[in-house]
């Protein structure tokens, strides 16, 4: 099963809007509620992450038995420096991202956390694409496999 | 602790999903930073918050919180209403700080995550 969703950069009001939707359909596929959980966490990290600092961007999911694979790219300001972006606590967000409760600089790292695979590309000026995969059953050892999805350049490879 | 329990003992107003009210809670989590409400594993707690926004509503959702306690006196907005009633969350504002209310249900056996 494949869809896309648009994100509209700066719009709160919509944030999670996407994960929400991801949520039931995970639910209706009767998706292992462990697995469900920590790619709807994820997802909706990405989706505040699009809110907080691009203009705008398109969520792609794509399901089949074996994997939950969403792909997050925005047109935005880029990341410069990923390993710094990955750092918990390193934040580059607005006071308004900050009263909506995000801004801490978990964004990313809590995205990993909640992925079995994750691969990040930026370009700055341009904008930043991330992906994360989830196995529909967890494998510690299927977790370490990264997928080349041949979408190069991908500057940096997370598990 | 039942959630009408949990609301008597902070002096909370329910504002909705009443049907929620005899459900047990044993953990609860106390923060205004979602990206940190977001790391929680546990399932079924109350989260005690300042913050009273839709990301408040869409957190909880994400995180399988049943009910949140909104402290120092702000105000739920319609859209956090309707979004709550939608996921089937228990809505309470309490006048009282995220610390007291943290400290009188710990004080009640409402155990911490961490």
């Amino acid at each position: 099963m494949q869809f896309s969703h648009k994100i509209a950069g700066g719009d709160f009001s919509k944030a999670g809007n996407v994960a929400s939707a991801v949520k039931k359909v995970l639910r209706q596929m009767n998706i292992d509620h462990s697995v469900s959980k920590r790619v709807v966490i994820a997802l909706y990290e990405g989706e505040v992450n699009v809110v907080a600092h691009a203009y705008s961007g398109v969520i792609d999911v794509d399901i089949d038995e074996t994997r939950i694979k969403i792909t997050i790219s925005d047109k935005g300001p880029g990341i410069a420096d990923i390993d710094q972006a990955m750092e918990e606590g390193y934040s580059t967000a607005s006071p308004k991202v900050r009263e909506n409760g995000f801004g801490a600089g978990m964004g990313l790292s809590n995205m990993r956390k909640n992925s079995d695979a994750m691969r990040i590309s930026s370009v700055p000026g341009e904008g930043t694409i991330v992906e994360i995969t989830n196995y529909t059953k967890p494998d510690p050892e299927k977790n370490m496999i990264i997928e080349d999805l041949g979408r190069e350049p991908f500057v940096k490879e997370l598990r | 602790m039942t959630i009408k329990e949990i609301s008597d003992t902070i002096d909370g107003k329910v504002i909705c999903c009443e049907e929620n009210l005899s459900a047990r809670v044993e953990y609860a989590f106390a923060s205004d930073l979602m990206s940190d409400v977001l790391t929680v594993e546990k399932e079924n707690i109350v989260l005690i918050t300042g913050l009273a926004n839709l990301q408040t509503i869409r957190t909880s959702e994400m995180s399988e919180i049943g009910c949140i306690i909104i402290a120092r006196g702000k105000k739920t907005g319609e859209e956090m209403i309707s979004l709550a009633k939608e996921n089937s969350m228990t809505l309470i504002e309490c006048p009282h700080s995220m610390f007291y209310i943290s400290g009188k249900l710990y004080k009640a056996g409402i155990k911490p995550i961490y």
